[in-house]
């Protein structure tokens, strides 16, 4: 059996475990095995990835596979990965690691909680995995469905509003991609869904013009675009921990790589005519996204309008169109998904102490619980791009990749761009300075505990990926850069 | 001269073991950790600066370049990647040597310093950080790396400037320091990106080639580069975060404010110097000015202020003025013709170092004995503090440029070097020199002859430091006296050619008697117990007094431009429009599909009656539309 089909084959099974498991510790027992495998598997993979490759591997997927299943619309299950989806699948591998022990105390309904958690993570593993543009799509849904349920039963808040608005979003988004992606199938008229062979056939321009936005409108809902990225802040402010983890560390992710590897990939002609146009979209959501954080006075909506302004940067660099920024956009995904994923579990954390996330009613952290605090400022230093830490580098290869290209429309959009590095810095500090710095003003915070074990446990993961991203950049990048290539190659020609 | 390595290793092993482990330490052994490991990069920085001088030149009569050390960490492209290493040439060996001393008297004096305090352990993971952080800048052997540790200085200086993070001053001024560095380092990095774009490498040297072809690009690349700089090195107008910083412990501001970090930008140019004096020699003149006027604006705030760490504050950007105006004024790499003002700003880099920190220090002392910043609470401590008194005394006398104190070796060949490019250039620079004798005497004066708070100190009796206080400043104190003996233009030159030092002595005339004649004004002015002399130009310029001591109202300026325009005109609106607009829109739009849904619902109303009505009517339609056609 391919290797890859346990990226989805271990979910399930640990679906069918936690339908008989009987009680919390059964539940929790079945989480840490299945997502200690996952991870396990996914840095497995990582290695022999590389191992291939280094053994003189050319072809543009490795471990690929494919089965039919529905033969009358050409599709099948077809699997395979290159050295982006490697390092997507390692990502979306820790984020569920380190989310299972984030959300170790969760109450009520445990059982139920973590068979949506799973079913989420499917998903996403098996939109990764997928080269089939059906089975993509269909993996895309099983990803977002959960999510309502995830934010409607367990979240907090206006989370029914927030629920309904998230799916609603994100459903108009599938719809437009739904059309995109048989506009895709008719145009190139090659009686396939697998990209791979796709691409060696070239839709005709007039159809690209049309398909080209809807996929990219379709994902790019997903990757917070401006202006479709309103679902964000109101469905992070409403999830709950590790929900939020997921949603901004890998959900978001499967915006961009979508984009790249759907849009762009197939759609070459269509980038060319769409891509100015999309590229002030996205560099409106850069600087728009860091300037609304800045006066945010909610943990959650900080982020999210972070997450508007970084997630930006992904789709900026895979606009830009250079070997370079694109490398900068995957690794930028990797770099925001662990650090959000990092900020949101600790947010969870001191929302589940002082059961508020306005920042004018949190004050001298730093003393009560000095080791979430210190977790917070390393978050926050990661995001405002300090080297060492994984923002830094991610950031640096999108704006050296886009500064690659040299005319001037694009070289004002990436000066403008870069601006948000010192925004960043702005809504950081604020932040740290109001709510960690100090003394504390609420008698009521003085009795609160630091973490627990578990949550130690998933914070010092999480901070062990995005530091060793940050200190060790060469061969990730190296890994991603050779896989881009073909992609932009296409682009370029 | 592999061993070089250790030099970085040491402080991020001292870091990682008092970061990860100090907490559960005693303050002594993690105060130990700390400064052995740095006594250790001391010993190594002074070995390599003894291997490398001692080694013979090159056949052109130069230091040769060595990179003992060089890794690809992150690849870009095929020519464009970041590497980390290390380069040994003349000024980054001195910058070493400059560094690890100052750095190691910091930690032996901090002993004393912070001795009982809260996170004690937690500081000196910070100052093993900010070490780091400044050794990897200087070694750096591309402009990349450069920039790397430059934001990873701007990091641990937020940290050391944040370490009483309970006291709100503490947070503004660290938060402060950080974000208009980092507005400076936008401009730095803007300007890499273009270097990099058209010169295809990262590299301190691109070739003749390429270098000639950038055309008018260079003088930009590097203009954006030195606001970079101009921000690090609290050039006007992006000096405001400086004065705040000395909220920090005094022992940092010793460390970061006078010998380290704030000369980062002084180093940057002086490494892009070839660049600079070869492409862009307008470029860099116009650094000249905007040192001189920095020099000038700070040396008459410095003359107003009344907490003695702001005057130091403000007599360090004037002094790094200097060392910007000595670079700006080069004319050529030859330093017999035009090219003298390199070797001197190095010079004065060097002295400036080790008298600045030993007034930190003895301004440390001095707090740590009074409690305050504050000079009235201060005056007659001579008799108390002999050996402050003394080294203190010592400094000033080298900042305001005495013979044979370091410093006046090093300001005169600045002043030379101005005198060569202009007059006009040389009689300003040597009008601020009189200004900083005249402002480091009141100082001197103010806290140790004057007006003696008997109040407070009958109250409370200043004391003397401990050993560990004491033996930095009298350390600093014998450098200070020796420095300006040291043959410097034999090591560091604008063109790397072997330079002998010899005084002119119409200048250096011209500035001692400037200095002498501001001394005595310092010492007619506030010496004596009563100072009419001060109380009447205070009253009678009350206009010109205040707002020389409100620093001319940029602090009131940069606050209106972060709170109101970032804050009210930009991110207010922009959060109103998202949540009430863009949003909005989006519940519209839902609104609208229930509200359509809701409007044809009653059509589905499961009455037959209704149904054959729709029935007959379809009917009806249709026939007449096919009667039609």
């Amino acid at each position: 059996m391919n290797i890859l089909s346990l990226f989805v084959l271990i979910p399930l099974l640990m679906l069918l475990g936690l339908w008989i498991a009987r009680n919390v510790n059964q539940v929790r027992g079945v989480m840490v095995a299945g997502s200690t495998l996952l991870l396990a598997l996914a840095a497995y993979l990582t290695v022999s990835y590389i191992g291939q490759r280094h053994a003189g591997a050319t072809a543009e997927m490795l471990f690929t596979d494919s089965i039919v299943w529905y033969a009358p619309l050409h599709i099948c299950y077809s699997v395979g990965v290159d050295g982006i989806s490697v390092v997507m699948l390692l990502l979306s591998a820790i984020i569920v690691f380190t989310g299972t022990f984030a959300s170790w105390k969760l109450k009520p309904l445990t059982k139920e909680y973590f068979l949506w958690f799973t079913l989420l993570s499917t998903g996403v593993f098996g939109f990764f995995i997928s080269t089939d543009l059906f089975t993509m799509f269909m993996f895309y849904e099983v990803a977002l469905i959960p999510m309502y349920l995830l934010i409607g039963v367990w979240g907090s808040g206006r989370k029914e509003y927030a629920a309904m608005k998230l799916t609603l979003m994100l459903m108009g988004g599938s719809a437009f991609l739904l059309i995109g992606i048989l506009g895709i199938y008719y145009g190139a008229g090659a009686e396939t869904m697998n990209i791979l062979e796709i691409v060696q056939h070239k839709i005709p321009t007039e159809m690209q013009r049309i398909f080209f936005p809807m996929v990219f409108l379709g994902f790019g809902v997903l990757g917070a675009l401006f202006p479709f990225h309103t679902w964000s802040p109101d469905g992070h402010a409403s999830a709950p921990t590790a929900v939020s983890m997921l949603h901004a560390g890998v959900l978001m992710k499967l915006g961009g790589y979508g984009c790249f590897r759907i849009a762009m990939y197939l759609m070459p002609t269509g980038a060319a005519i769409w891509g100015d146009f999309f590229l002030v979209l996205t560099t409106i959501s850069v600087v728009y996204g860091a300037f609304s954080a800045v006066v945010q006075t909610d943990l959650k909506y900080i982020n999210a309008y972070s997450s508007v302004s970084h997630c930006g940067l992904v789709l900026f660099a895979l606009l830009m169109m250079t070997r370079v920024s694109a490398t900068g956009a995957i690794l930028q995904m990797l770099s925001h998904g662990l650090m959000t994923a990092l900020f949101f579990a600790l947010i969870g954390m001191i929302y589940g102490r002082t059961h508020t996330r306005d920042i004018r009613q949190l004050s001298g952290l730093m003393k009560i619980m000095p080791f979430l605090a210190v977790g917070y400022v390393i978050a926050g230093l990661a995001n405002l791009g300090l080297p060492g830490l994984s923002g830094f580098v991610a950031e640096m290869t999108v704006f050296v990749g886009s500064f690659q290209n040299p005319d001037l429309f694009h070289r004002t959009c990436t000066i403008i761009a870069t601006m948000s590095i010192v925004i960043t810095a702005v809504y950081i500090l604020r932040v740290v300075g109001k709510i960690l710095y100090g003394t504390c003003q609420n008698p009521e915070h003085l009795k609160l505990t630091d973490a627990t074990w578990d949550e130690r446990f998933a914070v010092i993961c999480l901070i062990i990926a995005v530091a060793g991203l940050g200190l060790a950049p060469y061969w990730v990048s190296n890994v991603i850069s050779g896989s881009v290539e073909p992609i932009i190659s296409q682009l370029i020609r | 001269m592999d061993y070089t390595i250790l030099i970085l290793a040491l402080p991020v092993l001292s870091f990682l073991v008092l970061a990860l482990a100090g907490m559960k330490m005693p303050h002594r052994v993690a105060g130990t950790i700390g400064t052995l490991s740095l006594g250790a990069v001391a010993v190594l920085s002074y070995l390599t600066a003894f291997n490398y001088f001692s080694a013979p030149r090159t056949a052109e009569g130069l230091y040769p370049t060595l990179i003992p050390w060089n890794i690809e960490w992150l690849p870009f492209t095929s020519s464009l990647h970041i590497d980390m290493g290390i380069l040994l040439d003349p000024i980054s060996v001195m910058m070493l040597v400059v560094i690890s001393t100052v750095s190691l008297m910091v930690h032996i004096y901090s002993f004393g310093y912070m001795k009982g305090e809260v996170g004690f352990q937690r500081y000196y993971a910070f100052l093993s950080l900010f070490t780091f952080s400044m050794l990897g800048l200087v070694v750096a052997t591309n402009i990349f790396q450069m920039y790397v540790f430059w934001e990873l200085v701007g990091v641990s200086s937020y940290l050391l400037i944040g370490f009483y993070y309970t006291k709100p001053e503490a947070i503004a001024a660290s938060k402060k320091a950080f974000i208009v560095t980092r507005f400076a380092d936008l401009g730095f990095l803007i300007g890499i990106l273009i270097y990099g774009y058209y010169m295809q490498t990262f590299t301190f040297n691109p070739g003749t080639e390429r270098l000639m072809q950038a055309g008018m690009v260079l003088p930009w690349a590097l203009g954006l580069m030195f606001i970079g700089g101009a921000g690090k090195s609290a050039m006007f107008p992006l000096h405001i975060w400086l004065p705040d910083a000395m909220e920090g412990p005094t022992p940092v501001s010793a460390l970061i404010h006078a010998a380290t970090m704030v000369v980062a930008g002084v180093y940057l140019v002086a490494r892009m110097f070839p660049l600079f004096i070869g492409f862009a020699p307008h470029t860099l003149h116009l650094v000249a000015w905007v040192g001189a006027f920095t020099a000038f604006y700070a040396a008459s705030v410095a003359c107003a202020q009344s907490d003695i760490k702001r005057v130091l504050a403000f007599s360090t950007i004037s002094q790094i003025g200097f060392m910007m105006v000595a670079l700006g004024v080069c004319t050529a790499a030859n330093p017999h013709e035009g090219g003298l003002g390199y070797m001197a700003s190095m010079f004065h880099l060097f002295t400036h170092a080790m008298f600045k920190a030993l007034l930190f220090l003895g301004a440390g002392c001095i707090i740590h004995a009074v409690h305050s910043n504050e000079m009235e609470t201060m005056g007659g401590l001579r008799k108390y503090m002999p050996i402050t008194h003394i080294t203190f005394l010592i400094a000033c006398l080298a900042i305001a440029g005495i013979p044979p104190f370091s410093g006046f070796f090093s300001k005169d060949e600045i002043l030379t070097a101005c005198f060569q490019y202009s007059p006009v250039m040389g009689w300003i620079m040597a009008i601020i020199a009189g200004m900083t004798a005249f402002y480091m005497f009141r100082l001197y004066y103010c806290i140790f002859w004057g007006k003696e708070n008997k109040e407070l100190h009958a109250h409370h009796v200043p004391h003397e430091s401990p050993l560990t206080m004491t033996f930095p400043l009298m350390f600093l104190a014998l450098v200070t006296i020796v420095a300006g003996f040291i043959p410097f233009g034999h090591f560091v030159s604008a063109n790397g050619e072997s330079y002998d030092i010899h005084l002119d002595w119409t200048v250096a005339g011209t500035s001692i008697a400037i200095a002498v004649i501001a001394i005595a004004l310092a010492t007619w002015m506030y010496a004596r117990e009563q100072q009419p002399v001060a109380d009447m130009l205070a009253t009678h310029f009350s206009t010109l007094h205040r707002a020389a001591y409100k620093r001319f109202y940029m602090d009131e300026i940069w606050l209106f431009v972060t709170k109101k325009i970032i804050f009210r005109c930009i991110s207010t609106p922009l959060a109103w429009f998202d949540r009430h607009v863009i949003d909005q829109f989006m519940n519209f739009m839902a609104w609208g599909t229930n509200a359509a849904g809701e409007t044809v619902q009653p059509i589905q109303s499961g009455k037959v009656q209704t149904y054959t009505h729709y029935f007959l009517a379809g009917i009806i339609v249709l026939t007449i539309i096919l009667l039609l056609n």
